[in-house]
Parts: structure tokens; sequence; C-alpha cells
């Protein structure tokens, strides 16, 4: 099996300061890989560079395209990047109003996705965005609804939903349970994994929470400074971690 | 005509202008910037119309003026008023005997001739601002041709109305490439977008410049379920009995009473020289008005 | 099936003067097919460490760590997550789920995560709940409120739902009432009668001596510069 995606050396540099240099890594289809470590460590820089937002200083980003294979997103032109990041890629924000319209209804936003590849059926449009509603548990009865009128967690799944519409492969996450209640967040991690499984998507996701990681990915890197200082599987990095910063990191963990 | 350079404009002005507007032609649908000048009139007004007319006329043109349809509002008639000072050229209100038709809300009922102009007031050249509000991303979306986001404001439409409820201002795609706004005319005038005359758009405020070339492929965005229809009132013109044009809707007293009459003015007062009489007309008279 | 060979662990901890703690040295064990194979030894002589080598769960410094055909000691670890999903099962003292999911699911997903449908996988679920005397009202609840005896069955049913070929088990029976255990002991017989590799830890003796062929000391194991 081919990975679907392979970074090697991406560096971001801001004047002196390193934003993460360096890093290099595979995902494969399916694959769940977290990423974590402080503020400022580097994480939402990487997977800014990763998902095509920030151009990296060094460094290519491969993703194994449907039509022509491998090629390296950083050179790609900026149609073909726009073209998958509303295709084969998705990317959910930490807050749900940056990654949703907010005066736009919410079958709307779900639809918006499906509309720029070229829907242009209004009935069927409305039945998937009606469909992913409550694939993402969010009543039927809503869909005219906009997001201003949703709770936090509702609007993350909204934001989900919009994303994942058109089958994305491969999907960026920042900090998605950030801000949300222990006991929505619980529930938002039940629906990533359902959704993981059943759509075989493969995802970074950009976190500080460790029980999140713990749950929801496959496998784990540890930034800091800018550099990645440790990687492996997502329980073994917790349970026996090696290098000295994750050791404090996951020692620093309240117990509840 | 000592006081004032030909058209108000400065010669060095009207050239910026005319670039503007041939680059627009080449490019149909294509916002151009300009160096939008302050007029003598508000913002709103007719500011960016009035830039453009000015580029255009030359002494020898005859000049038309309609608002909403209408060539004796205020505005049309001061707007006219303005170039006849400024530029001393003919006017009328006559379509068929224009040149140069400065339209604010409007295209004239008369099929336009390749020797005619008509120039549009526009107050937002920007089809995807209200959904989209940075302009950054806005030239972004033109220039990658990225226009999903027309069709979310029409889902919109649709979900909250039954049908898309946009009436005026409906968005275009010309010539298979750019997404237009032509202006807050009625919808009922879309298909006449594709005509024989030059169509020129010019935003004061917003500092645009846009053009339709003759015989270019304007079509109007729609779904497959709900595609796009011209409509208007249900009514023939109680004035002139015209079926086929665009009519305003009168209240003319407080129990109720109402009447329907062309728009186009001179569309209707043509007809009725011609002797067509609408439900609650009279016959024509010269100045009865 | 297992096969560990001159394994060892050391644990350096950087933040308390970079102490490096040796664990373990030359650990070697063989569990062939359908054989169980107990680790035995005090508290602390490294039981639940070998095992967690095993799955992988805990970094091995040198050696080798066969699961089937693969070095969990080398592996990548997209290798350790399919053999986890296909070849080794592991039932830990502690249940470790997404809070909220019920726990019919809890116990499928081992079997929707090998492509079992759907259906077929929440009847197995049902099956072995009902054998484990889950009570029925309680399989659509999240196991995160279970006690403790009843979060270990869930445990137990989730790690006995796909057919491993090679199983880890951490104290099966510990906190299990007679009816339970028996019906985990005879779990165990059944998945050693097709084949299964067990390596277990029981602190149970009756059982140990009930299920287990072998048993291996692994105070053996132990460096003596960490006694």
């Amino acid at each position: 099996m081919n990975p679907l995606l392979n970074v090697t050396g991406v560096s971001k540099f801001y004047g002196n300061r390193i934003g993460c240099k360096d890093v290099s890594f595979d995902l494969y289809p399916g694959e769940v890989m977290g990423i974590v470590g402080e503020s400022g460590s580097g994480k939402s820089t990487l997977l800014n560079c990763l998902a095509g937002h920030l151009g990296p200083d060094t460094g290519a980003v491969n993703f194994d395209t449907r039509i022509e294979g491998m090629r390296d997103t950083i050179t790609m032109s900026e149609p073909e990047r726009r073209m998958l990041s509303r295709t084969d890629w998705a990317f959910v924000h930490q807050h749900a109003r940056d990654g949703l319209r907010m005066n736009v209804s919410a079958g709307g936003n779900v639809g918006e996705r499906l509309m720029a590849v070229g829907a242009r059926h209004y009935g069927e449009i409305r039945d998937q965005a009606t469909d992913w509603l409550s694939r993402v548990e969010i009543n039927a009865d809503r869909v005219d609804d906009r997001p201003s009128a949703f709770s936090g967690g509702m609007q993350q799944r909204l934001q989900i939903a919009r994303n994942l519409v058109t089958g994305p492969r491969l999907v960026f996450m920042d900090e998605p349970t950030g801000g949300l209640d222990v006991s929505v967040q619980a529930r938002l991690l039940d629906l990533l994994r359902g959704l993981v499984r059943e759509m075989n998507l493969s995802a970074i996701i950009v976190t500080h929470d460790l029980a999140v990681v713990r749950l929801l990915a496959d496998r784990l890197m540890v930034m800091k400074d800018g550099h990645v200082v440790e990687t492996g599987l997502t329980d073994q990095v917790l349970d026996d971690p090696q290098h000295g910063y994750t050791q404090l990191l996951v020692s620093s963990v309240l117990q509840v | 005509m000592t006081d004032y350079n030909f058209a108000y404009l400065d010669e060095q002005t009207k050239r910026m202008i005319r670039r503007a507007i041939l680059k627009g032609l080449a490019i149909p649908g294509y916002q151009v910037p300009f160096a939008s000048r302050e007029m003598p009139m508000p913002y709103g007004w007719g500011t960016g119309g009035v830039q453009v007319s000015a580029a255009v006329l030359t002494p020898d043109d005859t000049f038309k003026v309609i608002d909403q349809g209408a060539d004796d509002t205020t505005n049309a008639v001061s707007i006219r008023r303005f170039f006849e000072k400024t530029a001393g050229v003919a006017v009328t209100e006559a379509t068929v005997d224009a040149s140069v038709i400065q339209t604010r809300h409007r295209i004239p009922e008369q099929d336009l001739r390749s020797d005619q102009i008509l120039v549009y007031q526009v107050p937002i050249p920007e089809p995807l601002r209200f959904l989209e509000p940075s302009e950054v991303e806005t030239r972004k979306m033109h220039s990658l041709e990225e226009y999903g986001l027309m069709h979310v404001k029409l889902y919109e439409d649709i979900s909250q109305h039954g049908a898309i409820a946009t009436a005026y201002a409906y968005p275009v795609k010309v010539e298979g490439r750019y997404v237009m706004d032509p202006s807050p005319i009625p919808k009922f005038d879309n298909p006449k977008l594709n005509m024989a005359g030059i169509q020129l758009f010019g935003a004061g405020r917003e500092q645009r410049i846009y053009a339709v070339p003759p015989y270019t492929d304007v079509v109007s965005l729609d779904f497959d379920d709900y595609p796009f229809e011209a409509s208007k009132a249900d009514h023939a013109c109680d004035l002139c009995g015209a079926e086929d044009s665009y009519l305003d809707e009168l209240i003319v007293d407080d129990a109720g009473g109402r009447m329907f009459m062309c728009s186009d003015t001179d569309y209707c007062a043509g007809r009725r020289k011609a002797g067509c009489i609408g439900a609650q007309g009279v016959p024509y008279q010269e100045d009865v008005a | 099936m297992i096969t560990v060979d001159n394994v060892s662990k050391s644990f350096t901890l950087h933040n308390q003067g970079v102490a490096t703690i040796p664990v373990m040295v030359g650990a070697s064990l063989q569990v062939q097919a359908g054989e169980c194979v107990a680790l035995v030894g005090q508290s602390g002589s490294g039981k639940s460490t070998l095992m967690r080598m095993i799955y992988g769960n805990y970094l091995t410094a040198s050696g080798r760590i066969m699961v089937g055909d693969l070095d969990v000691a080398a592996a990548a670890p997209r290798d350790i997550l399919a053999l986890r999903r296909y070849t080794l099962g592991y039932v830990s003292q502690f249940l470790r789920v997404v809070p909220r999911v019920p726990t019919v699911e809890v116990v499928a997903e081992p079997l929707l995560a090998t492509g079992t449908g759907r259906s077929a996988a929440i009847a197995r679920a049902e099956v072995l709940l009902d054998n484990l005397n889950i009570p029925e009202r309680l399989w659509s609840l999240s196991p995160t409120t279970f006690s403790g005896g009843e979060q270990q069955r869930v445990n137990i049913a989730r790690g006995f739902a796909y057919n491993y070929p090679a199983l880890l088990l951490d104290e099966p029976t510990a906190s299990l009432d007679g009816v339970n255990r028996e019906v985990v002991m005879s779990m165990i017989e059944e998945a050693k009668a097709r084949g299964a590799s067990i390596v277990g830890i029981f602190h149970d003796e009756a059982a140990r001596d009930r299920v287990c062929d072998r048993e291996i000391d692994v105070t053996g194991f132990t460096p003596r510069t960490a006694i």
C-alpha cells in the first residue's frame, strides 16, 4: 500500500524564529495521526503548511491524487491546490465560525462544497445536505436554520458535515474539540471515530489534549520549539515516552 | 461651452476611463478597476454611469437617460441636463433615436441596435459580495472561476422562499467565464443582456468598470430543477395594453385600487401613439401628463 | 506464534536527574499455537512490562519479539496497528473507551474494524455480553459508568469478540464472581482449542493451574542492579 501523504523535510521560518523544522512522515489511508505540543510548539504552523494555508520554506508535501498519483502540493498551482482543498481535503477549524458561513443556512453550508464541484440540482443537493446533517446527529428540521442558532457542539458537527460531504480522503483538524464542554467533546469524539472508520478517512489532528489523541489517533507526533521530538504509536508514546519533554507532558496531565 | 471641457471630465481622465472600458470589452464580465473621479452629484446617483457616458460621448451623439425605465424622474432629468449643458449633445426620450443611453435599473423594451451603447449605473459590482466580504478572496474566486458560492445564494433563496426569489441584480455568467452582477435590473430584463448593442457598466463609489460586447453569450445562473424564469407581473399594461413589457404597480387610492403600467415610458407612449389602449387607458394626447 | 528472544528494557527518567532504570534483561519465551503460558513472579517483577512490550505498548530496547511474522520490537507503528487489528488481542485490566459509546458497540468494535458487517458484529457482541451475564438493559449504556466487575467483563467480551490467533490476558478473572469466572475460563479454553497462543497473568492460582500449560517466572529476567 502506498502512503496517502508523504511529507519530507518541511520547515517554516518566521524571520529568525523557527515555525517548524525538518518535519518528515508518511500517512497511510485510514490512518489518524495526532500532533501534540504546547502553544507555540509549531504544531499549528505545521498543519497550515501541510494543508496549503502557509507556504513552507523547504520540503515537500506529496499527496496521492486520484488522477495523477503523487503530486507535491506545495509546487502545484494554486487552482489545483484549491481544488484539492474542496474535494479530497477537508479542514476542520477549532472555532466553527472560522469554518462556517454564519449567514447561510445549515443546508447551504453543507451544500456549498457540492455546488463548488458542479452540483446543479437543488433537490439532490438538499437531500445530501439533510442526510449529512443526520449523520452528524443534527435534526433534519434544522436544515434551514443558520449556524448562529446552533450550540457550540452543533456548530462543530455542522462544520464536520460541511467538510465531509464531498467524501474527502484527508482531513486536517485543528483542535477540533477545543472550547467545547467535556460532555460535548465526548460526543464529537465518538462521531469522528465512527466517520473515520466508515469513510476510511486519513486525518491529522492537532491538539494539546492528550486524552483526545489517545482516543482518536493511531500515531502520535510530539513537537517542541518547532522540532519533532518523538513519534510512535499513540499508546506507546503516552505510556512509555522516551523524550524528556514527552515525559514531562504526559506527567503533567491532571488525573480525574 | 467655454466653461467646461467637453462632457465635464478632462481629456486625461476620459482616456483613462476609455482604457478601462476597452479592457472591460476585451474581457467580458471582468471588473476593471479605474480611478473614479468626484462628480458634481452624490454617490448612488449614478456617478459611475455618468463617468462612462462622459468618456464615450461624442459631439454627434444623441443622449437618453432612463431611471427605472422612465425618462422623467429627477435623476434621469438631471443627468440628461448635465450632459446637455457640459457636452452640448442632442438629447431624446425615444430609444430608437438615441446613440448613447444611460440607464438605472432597466433595459429598454425596444431591442437595441449595434450602433447603440447602453451605460448602466451600478451600485455594487461584485456579485459575490454579500456572501464573501473579502475583496481579496472574491478576486481570487473570479480568477480561479470558483463560483460555487453564487449557487449558495440561489440555494438559500429556494430553501427560504420555495423558489429563486432574487428578482433583480440576478447573477449571470458571461461568455462561459466571469460571473457578473448585471446591476439591479429586474430579472425580466436578463434575457435582453444578449443584445446587438454595447453594454458598459460603471460603479463610481466602488471604482469598477465592466462590459458586455455585442452578441455576447450571457446566461442567468439557476438549478436544473429550478430553472431561471424571466418573471413579470401577470398583467397587461393598463395604459397601452402591452402584455410583453415589464410593469410598474401603482397604488391609486386608499381603497386598494391599483394599476399596472409599462415601466419603460417611451415604449408605452410609443404604443399609445400607435393607437393601443389598455384597460384604464385613454387615447394618446401630446403633453397630457 | 509468539517468540520473545533475549529482550531487554529500561526506563530513562529525563526529568528526575536522567536516571536510567533497567527493568529487564535476557527475557526469552516461546508460545506455540494452542498453548497458554502464564507469567509469574512477585509484584513489580516485570510481568505487565513484558506483556506490554509484546503488545507494542512499551518500546523494547534490544532483542526480538516475534508475533506471527512481525518483529514488534522493530516494527513500524502501522504494522503494529495491523497486528493488533488482525492478530494480537489484549484484555487489559482497565477499560479505555470513548465516553458515551454504548457497551454493545464497544464490544463489536474489533469486529467492525476487521470488516464484519454491522448486524453480524452486533449480534456476536450481544451473545458475548449475554454469556458474561451483563444485563441486557446495560447494553445500550456506556460502560464508563459500570462497576469494576462489569467493566472487566466488557473488556473480556471485547477481547474475545474477534478470534485473534494470539491473546494477551492481564488478570482476566481478578474481580469476577464464581459464575462469571467459570464463563471466562471456558472462553480461554475455547480459544486454546481453536489454536490461539495465549500469554496471561493470573493471580488466581486455581485458574492458572486449570488453563495454563506452562509457567514462566519473570524474576529470572530482572536485572540484578534494579533490586
